[in-house]
C-alpha cells in the first residue's frame, strides 16, 4: 500500500513510518499541513495518516475537509491527542474514516491502517459468501460451514467471525473487535474480547485438526489459512 | 409595691431571663465606635429602658393620677349641691347644709367655709380665708391648719351673691404620702430596670462577643491551615449553636473534599508514579544487564504495558473530568436501554462464565430514556465490571432494570465479597480502593465514572449492601444502583427484535489471559 503520513513529531513520525515500511508498505511523510495537503491532492495514496493538530496553518480537520471537498475518497486514519469522545466525532464528521488517540501501540494503528487500505479496494459490491480455507460463511442464509459441516453461532458470534473473515489475513485488534462487532468506544478495562473470541474458537476450530484464529502477540488476533 | 417591683419588670421586659445565661469570656478592647457588640448591646438597654419608662409611665397615671381626678370630681359636686342649697335657702340653709355634711364626712377630709364680704367666718371648718385663694375658676394646692393641725389640701373658691364666698376642698394629706411613697418606688424601680438593663445589655454584648470571637477565631485557625478546628457550641441549641453548627458543618464538608483532593493527587502521585518507575526499571534493567535478545524483548514489552496502564488511568481521569465538566450532555438522544442493558449483559456474561460466576439478565419492560448511549454502556460496564471483579466462582450476577416513580433504577447485584459502610461512602471517590481489594486489578476510577455519569444525567449512584429478603440468599454482596430520573421520550417506533442471551452449554478454554489494559 502506499500510505501518506502526515504528522509533526519527528519520533512518532519516525517510528510509525518505519514500522509501516517494515510491514511492506510505501511511506511518503510530511511534517505540516501545508506539505500534507499538496501531496495528499497531487497524488494517490491508499490510506492517508493524519495528525489532527499540525503547524503551518493547515489544521489535521481542515486538510481533512478540504480533499474531502474536491471529491478525494481515500480512507484517512486520523491521529490525536485529543481523547473526548466530541473530538471524536468531529474527526469522523469531518470525513475521517477511523480516529485512533495517542498514545497508541503502533500493531493498533497497523491493524486499522490495513483494514482501512483493504475496505478501500474490496468496495466493489456487496459480498453475500465469505470463505477463508475450508469457512465458508453463506451471509444470505446466515449459515456457517466448515469442511462441509454446519456451525451452530450465536448471532453475537456470527457477527464476530464475520468481522474476523472480512479481515481475514489482517491483524484485528481487540478494540476493533470492540468497536466493530459491539459498536463500544470505551476501554472495558478486561479481557471481555479474549473470552469472546475464546467461545468462537470452540466452535471454529477446536474440532478441527487446524487453527484459523491466530493471536497475535500484543496486538491482536487473525484469521487466515495457515 | 416596693418589693414587688423588681419581679414584675423581670416577668415583663426580657432582660431579666438572660442572667441565668452564663455570661461568656470577656472581650479585648478593640474600637469601641464600631463594635458590633456594642451597638447591639446600647440597642438592648435602651429598648428595656424605654419600655421601663413607659411601664412606669402608665403606673403614675393610674394611681397617683385617678386620686387626683377623684378629688377634682368630689370638690365639683359637693359646689354644685351647694349651689343649689343656697338658691333654694339661702345662706342659712347653706349653712346648715355644711354642718350636716361636716358632721357626716367620717373620714375628716372635708373642707368647707363661708365667709361674708368683709372676710368674717361664716361657717365651716377653716379658721379663715387662706391668702393664697383670689380666683375662682382654678382649684389651689395649699396648706390649711384646722383644729390646730396643718395639712395639705385642694381646695375651690366659689363667688355666691351678696358678696359671700364659698371654699370647698379635700384634705390630700394622705394622697400626698402615697405620692411621694409611689414616688420613691418608682425611682429605685427605675435604678434597678437601669441596672437590670444594663447587665442585661453586656450579656448581650458578651454572648454576641463569644459567638463573634468563636467564629472568628476557628475561621482564622482554617485559614491558617488548620482544618481540623471547629467552632466551640455552648450546648444549648440556641441560634448560635445552629449557626456554629451550619458552619462546622461547612468546614466537614470542606475538609472532606480537602481529603478527597489530597487523596487524588497522592492516588496520581502513587498510581501513574508506580508504573512509571516500574517501566523506568525494567528498561534500565534491561538496558544492563539484559544477556539475550529475547530478555530485553520482554522487558521492553513490560514497560510498554506499564505505560499503557499510565494512559489508561489518565484517559479515566479525562473522561471523568469531561463528563463532569457537563461536555456531553450535546450527545443526549432517546437511547433503548433494555436493549443496551440485554448486549452488556451479553458481552459479560461470557467473562463472567469464565470466572465461573453466572450473569442473570433479569427480564423487564422496555425502558427508553434520554441520555448519553456511549455513557450509560460505559457506566453499566463498570458495575458489571466490578460485580464480576469481586465475585467467587458459583455465585451470581444480577443485572435488572426497572421504571416506577419518575425513575429509572438499573440494579447491578453480587453476591461477592461487598464493601464496608465506611468504605460504600467514600467508594466513588477518584483512586479510592477498598481495603480489600487492593490486590484485585483496577485504577479505582471506575465508580467515580459511574457516579459522573449518574450526575451528568441528573440522577446518582446508590451503593448498599444486597437486601436478604429479596435474593433469598445470605446478606453478602453488593447492589449497586444507577438511579437516573425517567424522561418522557417518544413511543418507540419498532419493537427491536431481543438477541437470546449467550448459551450456557460450553466452558470455554482458559485462553491466555491478554488484558489490554492492567
Amino acid at each position: 500500500m502506499r500510505i501518506l503520513l502526515v504528522e509533526d513529531d519527528q519520533t512518532v513520525r519516525g517510528f510509525v513510518a518505519k514500522g509501516l515500511k517494515e510491514a511492506g508498505h510505501v511511506v511518503d511523510q510530511a511534517d505540516n499541513g501545508k506539505d500534507g495537503l499538496f501531496m495528499a491532492v497531487s497524488e494517490s495514496f491508499d490510506t492517508i495518516i493524519l495528525d489532527r493538530m499540525l503547524p503551518g496553518g493547515i489544521d489535521g480537520l481542515h486538510l481533512l475537509e478540504t480533499i474531502r471537498g474536491q471529491h478525494n475518497r481515500t480512507p484517512v486514519l486520523l491521529l490525536s491527542a485529543l481523547a473526548q469522545v466530541d473530538e471524536r466525532v468531529a474527526g469522523l464528521k469531518a470525513g475521517g474514516d477511523d480516529y485512533l488517540t495517542k498514545p497508541f501501540a503502533f500493531s493498533e494503528l497497523l491493524a486499522r491502517v490495513e483494514a482501512l487500505g483493504r475496505r478501500a479496494k474490496g468496495e466493489s459490491g456487496p459480498t453475500t459468501r465469505l470463505v477463508v480455507a475450508d469457512l465458508e460463511m453463506d451471509l444470505l442464509s446466515r449459515l456457517v460451514r466448515r469442511g462441509g459441516q454446519k456451525i451452530d453461532l450465536q448471532p453475537r458470534e456470527f457477527r464476530l467471525l464475520e468481522y474476523l473473515m472480512r479481515h481475514a489475513g489482517q491483524v484485528v485488534t481487540r478494540t476493533m473487535l470492540l468497536e466493530g462487532v459491539w459498536d463500544y468506544h470505551f476501554d472495558p478495562q478486561t479481557n471481555v474480547i479474549d473470552v469472546h473470541v475464546s467461545r468462537l474458537r470452540q466452535k471454529i476450530d477446536r474440532p478441527f485438526p487446524t487453527a484459523l484464529i491466530h493471536t497475535v502477540r500484543n496486538a491482536g488476533y487473525m484469521l487466515r489459512d495457515e | 409595691m416596693t418589693s414587688e417591683a423588681p419581679s414584675l419588670l423581670n416577668r415583663i421586659l426580657p432582660g431579666g431571663g438572660l442572667r441565668t445565661r452564663s455570661v461568656g469570656g470577656r472581650g479585648r478592647g478593640g474600637d469601641i465606635l464600631r463594635s458590633a457588640s456594642l451597638r447591639l448591646a446600647l440597642v438592648y438597654a435602651l429598648v428595656f429602658m424605654l419600655s421601663a419608662v413607659v411601664f412606669m409611665s402608665f403606673i403614675w397615671w393610674a394611681t397617683i393620677g385617678l386620686l387626683e381626678r377623684e378629688v377634682d370630681a368630689a370638690i365639683d359636686a359637693d359646689a354644685h349641691a351647694l349651689s343649689e342649697r343656697w338658691i333654694e335657702g339661702g345662706l342659712p340653709a347653706l349653712a346648715d347644709t355644711i354642718q350636716q355634711r361636716l358632721e357626716q364626712d367620717v373620714d375628716d377630709a372635708a373642707l368647707y367655709l363661708i365667709v361674708a364680704a368683709d372676710g368674717t367666718r361664716v361657717a365651716g371648718n377653716l379658721s379663715g380665708w387662706p391668702r393664697e385663694v383670689s380666683r375662682s375658676d382654678i382649684p389651689y394646692q395649699l396648706t390649711v391648719s384646722r383644729d390646730g393641725m396643718r395639712g395639705l389640701a385642694e381646695v375651690k373658691a366659689f363667688a355666691l351673691p351678696g358678696g359671700f364666698r364659698l371654699l370647698v376642698g379635700r384634705d390630700v394629706r394622705s394622697r400626698a404620702i402615697l405620692k411621694r411613697l409611689l414616688a420613691d418606688t418608682l425611682l429605685w424601680a427605675v435604678l434597678m430596670v437601669s441596672g437590670l438593663g444594663l447587665s442585661g445589655a453586656f450579656v448581650v454584648r458578651s454572648l454576641f462577643r463569644r459567638m463573634v470571637r468563636n467564629v472568628a477565631r476557628t475561621t482564622a485557625a482554617i485559614a491558617a491551615g488548620d482544618l481540623a478546628q471547629r467552632v466551640p457550641l455552648s450546648g444549648s441549641g440556641d441560634e448560635f449553636d445552629r449557626v456554629a453548627e451550619t458552619i462546622n458543618d461547612m468546614l466537614d464538608r470542606i475538609a472532606r473534599l480537602m481529603d478527597g483532593v489530597r487523596q487524588v493527587s497522592n492516588s496520581i502521585a502513587h498510581d501513574l508514579r508506580t508504573p512509571i518507575a516500574r517501566a523506568r526499571t525494567r528498561l534500565e534493567d534491561a538496558s544492563m544487564h539484559a544477556a539475550s535478545r529475547t530478555e530485553m524483548q520482554a522487558a521492553i514489552d513490560r514497560a510498554v504495558a506499564d505505560l499503557d496502564g499510565v494512559t489508561a488511568v489518565f484517559e479515566a481521569l479525562l473522561r471523568i473530568a469531561e463528563i463532569e465538566a457537563g461536555a456531553r450532555r450535546s450527545a443526549f438522544a432517546v437511547v433503548e436501554l433494555s436493549t443496551l442493558l440485554d448486549d452488556l449483559a451479553e458481552l459479560y456474561s461470557a467473562l463472567a462464565e469464565e470466572h465461573g460466576l453466572v450473569l442473570q439478565r433479569l427480564p423487564g419492560r422496555p425502558i427508553r430514556l434520554n441520555g448519553d448511549r456511549q455513557m450509560l454502556q460505559q457506566a453499566v460496564a463498570n458495575l458489571l465490571d466490578n460485580a464480576i471483579k469481586f465475585s467467587s466462582p458459583g455465585e451470581t450476577v444480577q443485572l435488572s432494570a426497572a421504571a416506577a416513580g419518575g425513575v429509572v433504577r438499573i440494579v447491578v447485584r453480587d453476591q461477592g465479597i461487598g464493601m464496608e459502610p465506611a468504605e460504600l461512602a467514600r467508594a466513588s471517590e477518584r483512586f479510592f480502593r477498598a481495603e480489600s481489594s487492593r490486590n484485585t486489578p483496577g485504577s479505582g476510577l471506575g465508580l467515580s465514572l459511574v457516579q459522573a455519569v449518574a450526575q451528568l444525567h441528573g440522577g446518582r449512584l446508590e451503593l448498599g449492601p444486597v437486601d436478604a429478603g429479596e435474593t433469598g440468599s445470605p446478606a453478602a454482596g453488593l447492589q449497586a444502583v444507577l438511579v437516573l430520573p425517567d424522561t418522557p421520550v417518544s413511543p418507540p417506533p419498532r419493537p427491536e427484535a431481543m438477541e437470546p442471551s449467550s448459551s450456557a452449554d460450553h466452558t470455554p478454554e482458559r485462553t491466555q489471559s491478554l488484558s489490554w489494559v492492567e
